[in-house]
């Protein structure tokens, strides 16, 4: 049995070690928000906040979880998340949008640590993102913008 | 996927009204039954008797107001949710914030792609095909809807107005919602009359996404989402080389797997249950499986290249002959020649190949992102051995497609009806194919070489253009086969059998090679390398004779003046002075015209410290019409910059005897943020019927990209990836 909590509740789940977190929260716990994509971690849209830090759930054993706080983007509700969402909305990010739940955890991350962060900033902390549709200029400028409505 | 055009056109003008007045608050449904053979009353009999959401129509209008679209083309991202509720909310004069959409399932009779005669989404006409019929639609509920009020207020029809949502008349007011069931009750009109588009509020303004909110908060559904009761999880071994077959597997290993459910083989390999999927991933790696390779593709890429090479001096049909470019280039004068090298490429969309399936009491009910509802209807039906009407296609949102979709065999579909038909009773499954299933199982971008010569006169004028595509054929063996005109797949050389340019002798000639190798359209199809060859052959024959890349480009446009308009609008925003910029940076352009839609772009580029050209800017301008949602239109643009870029810096799918050497992102490498060049967009102003905008942005980012580069460094790049070119 692993205990942990997800999106501030705590729930324990028996497993194979092994499992990653990915699937434990897609499969047992039904929270399907958090994608899979590679399982390598070359992709990013399985990415959760894990005792607040960004962490790709795909690569995640669940072993190493236990008694740690997990957030999946069904429960982003920092105001740095509030705010990403909101730009993501107000410019229209996504297009077929697969990506954009891993986009989001990854952006809320980098405005928690650096609310007001260069281009270069978010090459760095978006760097793990893929996006096949391309949507990198429009969540860049969501990015910005978000930081714009955190700092106002 | 033009080609598909020419399929059932005429069935357009035959209309028939269907009116389906649902039960229980379902309100006004309207839609058109616009099938090929006009039996409009059958349908109205059959639509008539169904009183769910899922009944037949275009516009359901619910007693709350809120006004949805059902949505006959996969939102896979370009935005037809979006575009259509658009086209219906404009004559509806609805309120946008009303608008919702949904998608429809599969049923060829009321959702065909009036382009296709089938319903399915490609070649980018989701909005050229509906822009009559979905307006159509708005227009004749809003005239049922104002019936209603006039019969209920007793005033004349032509006394109300509609106005965001709002019936009035002098002393009185309503919603759509109060009016929606009455409104159903009417008798819809035998014909409606469109708005001029001068007097459009709603077509041609930026509004917002219907789906972006879904998107932004991880709610969307997608197929891989799908929970079904009891659904066991489906991962299909397939074989290692393409056309492989199971002599026999062994599962005693998997039975250790905590939740495997057992194994069957299937026509495409071996079926792995499992109550979820990391049970159903262990379970198959610990599969033996004895593969008959008897029939298999077992050729290298160096090898088949080399084929293709011999193949290109022998070409077998003719595509474009306009004067004689055999004479010409006997005539004397400058040659140039190149040969130009595409490989297999990968959709890579990153929702992987997946699809969630249910047979229960001798019906088969399924959800995925579903891009030929027409053809997988089918498929699955005649796999599970049942009629169509027992089989229901529930299409759902796609992450990402690309073409990857759009199987005119139904693959994907097949393996999932024929895991479900293996397990002999009746249950639930969700097939996924992990992301190596995905890069590893076929259905690319084929692999493409061109042979081209051109001539230069006295005067630096091309005189000759001589052009060999040598490729494996898309269409051939499949449904779309009657589309080959004597013997050429339209695909092959679109982008290039049309050569726009002013060149006296042209012939643009092919070769259709047989590899087992599954192939597909991929974003743009053809012109994914038509565009490239063409774009910087000219600009070589350009720089030959000392003439500018915008001006020589021009001075051959003459008759061309869509081409020669975005031309000039991307030179015009570029500020272009010309290939050289200065400051270790240079330019290139390319203009290229795909389903109607006429593109062209500018690049500068400079030395990115991995040994790539880093694409500093990019500029566009497009002209696709009437641009129903013009912030859309841009985003299209942009993602199809990235996507194409990124194709042609890194990505090449090869073989090692006859095995896909590539397997995920880290060795099929995806554009990422940091190299996403800032995009400037310039929408072409134009009173045309709309075209499509999702795979048009894709064909001159590459060509564009390799002339800057040539201008750089006086390097050609004609074997691609960039990557491959140049060693990096």
């Amino acid at each position: 049995m692993t205990d942990f909590s997800v999106n501030g509740k705590k729930v324990s789940v028996d497993v194979d070690a092994d499992t990653p977190l990915l699937w434990v929260l897609r499969d047992e716990l039904k929270l399907t928000g958090t994608k899979y994509g590679c399982g390598v971690a070359q992709c990013g849209a399985c990415t959760v906040h894990l005792n607040g830090q960004p962490r790709r759930s795909c690569v995640t054993p669940i072993s190493s979880v236990q008694d740690g706080e997990v957030v999946t983007i069904e429960a982003l509700s920092t105001a740095a998340g509030d705010a990403v969402k909101k730009a993501w909305v107000s410019l229209d990010v996504p297009q077929c949008g697969y990506c954009q739940s891993g986009q989001i955890m990854s952006a809320a991350a980098l405005l928690n640590e650096l609310p007001k962060p260069t281009d270069g900033d978010i090459d760095r902390a978006m760097a793990g993102n893929i996006c096949r549709c391309a949507t990198y200029v429009r969540i860049r400028a969501a990015i910005h913008e978000a930081a714009k409505d955190l700092k106002a | 996927m033009h080609i598909l055009n020419r399929i059932a056109r005429s069935s357009i003008s035959r209309r028939d009204f269907l009116r389906v007045s649902g039960g229980l608050g379902v309100g006004l449904m309207v839609g058109f039954d616009v099938r090929a053979q006009g039996s409009g009353a059958a349908s109205v009999m059959r639509a008539a008797g169904v009183e769910t959401v899922d009944a037949t129509g275009f516009v359901r209008i619910a007693p709350d107001s809120t006004v949805t679209v059902m949505i006959k083309h996969l939102e896979m991202g370009q935005g037809p949710y979006t575009g259509l509720a658009t086209l219906v909310a404009e004559e509806l004069d609805a309120d946008w914030a009303q608008m919702r959409a949904e998608g429809a399932p599969a049923n060829n009779d009321l959702y065909k792609n009036l382009a296709f005669g089938i319903q399915g989404t490609g070649g980018s006409t989701a909005v050229a095909n509906s822009y009559e019929q979905m307006r159509k639609a708005g227009a004749t509920a809003r005239a049922m809807l104002v019936a209603a009020a006039a019969e209920s207020w007793k005033v004349p029809a032509s006394q109300i107005t509609v106005k965001q949502g709002v019936l009035r008349a002098p002393g009185h007011q309503a919603s759509f919602g109060e009016f929606a069931e009455a409104a159903a009750r009417q008798t819809p009109p035998k014909d409606v009359k469109l708005k001029n588009p001068k007097d459009f509020t709603l077509i041609g303004h930026k509004l917002p996404r219907l789906d972006a909110s879904a998107k932004s908060s991880g709610r969307a559904m997608f197929t891989i989402d799908v929970q079904r009761p009891e659904a066991l999880t489906v991962l299909v071994q397939h074989p290692p080389r393409f056309g492989g077959k199971v002599v026999s597997f062994d599962d005693s290993a998997a039975k250790q797997v905590r939740g495997f459910a057992g194994a069957k083989a299937i026509p495409q390999g071996v079926a792995v249950y499992a109550n979820n999927f990391w049970a159903a991933k262990k379970a198959r790696e610990a599969l033996k499986v004895q593969w008959d390779e008897s029939g298999t593709e077992r050729r290298s890429t160096d090898e088949l290249v080399s084929i293709y090479r011999s193949a290109a001096q022998a070409p077998d049909v003719t595509a474009t002959n306009r004067g004689n470019v055999r004479r010409a280039l006997a005539r004397g004068g400058r040659v140039f020649e190149a040969e130009y090298v595409f490989p297999y490429l990968a959709h890579a969309p990153l929702e992987p190949m997946d699809c969630a399936i249910e047979l229960k009491n001798g019906a088969v009910e399924a959800w995925y992102g579903c891009q030929f509802p027409g053809i997988d209807h089918k498929v699955i039906a005649d796999t599970m051995g049942l009629p169509q009407d027992k089989v229901k296609v529930n299409v759902l949102f796609a992450g990402g497609s690309f073409g990857r979709r759009a199987q005119p065999t139904g693959d994907v579909a097949a393996e999932a009806a024929s895991a479900l038909k293996a397990l002999g009773r009746d249950a639930s499954i969700k097939l996924v194919w992990t992301r190596e299933d995905d890069m590893r199982g076929g259905r690319y971008r084929p692999l493409v070489l061109h042979r081209v010569r051109g001539m230069l006169d006295q005067a630096g004028n091309i005189s000759a253009w001589d052009h060999v595509v040598v490729g494996q054929s898309i269409i051939k063996g499949t449904p779309f086969e009657a589309m080959m005109a004597d013997g050429l797949d339209p695909t092959t050389a679109e982008g290039v059998s049309d050569l726009p340019y002013a060149v006296p002798n042209l012939r643009v000639a092919a070769r259709t090679m047989d590899v087992l190798v599954p192939i597909l359209w991929w974003r743009s199809v053809g012109h994914t390398h038509t565009a490239y060859a063409k774009e910087t052959f000219v600009d070589e024959l350009l720089a030959a004779a000392g003439k500018d890349p915008v001006a020589g480009r021009l001075a051959l446009l003459k008759d061309h003046p869509r081409e020669a308009g975005v031309l000039r609008a991307v030179a015009k925003i570029a500020g272009w002075k010309g290939a050289k910029v200065g400051q270790g940076r240079a330019r290139g352009v390319a203009v290229h015209k795909s389903f109607e839609t006429y593109v062209a772009q500018i690049a500068e580029v400079s030395r990115g410290r991995d040994g790539l050209p880093k694409v500093e800017r990019v500029w566009c301008a497009v002209d696709c019409g009437v641009a129903v949602n013009p912030d859309n239109v841009k985003s299209q643009m942009e993602g199809g910059i990235g996507f194409g870029l990124g194709a042609i810096l890194y990505d090449e799918i090869t073989l090692n005897e006859g095995r896909v050497v590539q397997a995920n992102y880290n060795d099929y490498r995806m554009l990422r943020i940091g190299e996403m060049p800032r995009v400037d967009v310039a929408i072409v102003p134009s009173a045309e019927a709309p075209t499509g905008v999702g795979e048009p942005g894709v064909p001159p980012i590459g060509p564009a990209v390799a002339n800057a580069w040539r201008a750089l460094t006086g390097q050609s790049v004609r074997h691609l990836p960039f990557t491959r070119t140049l060693a990096v």
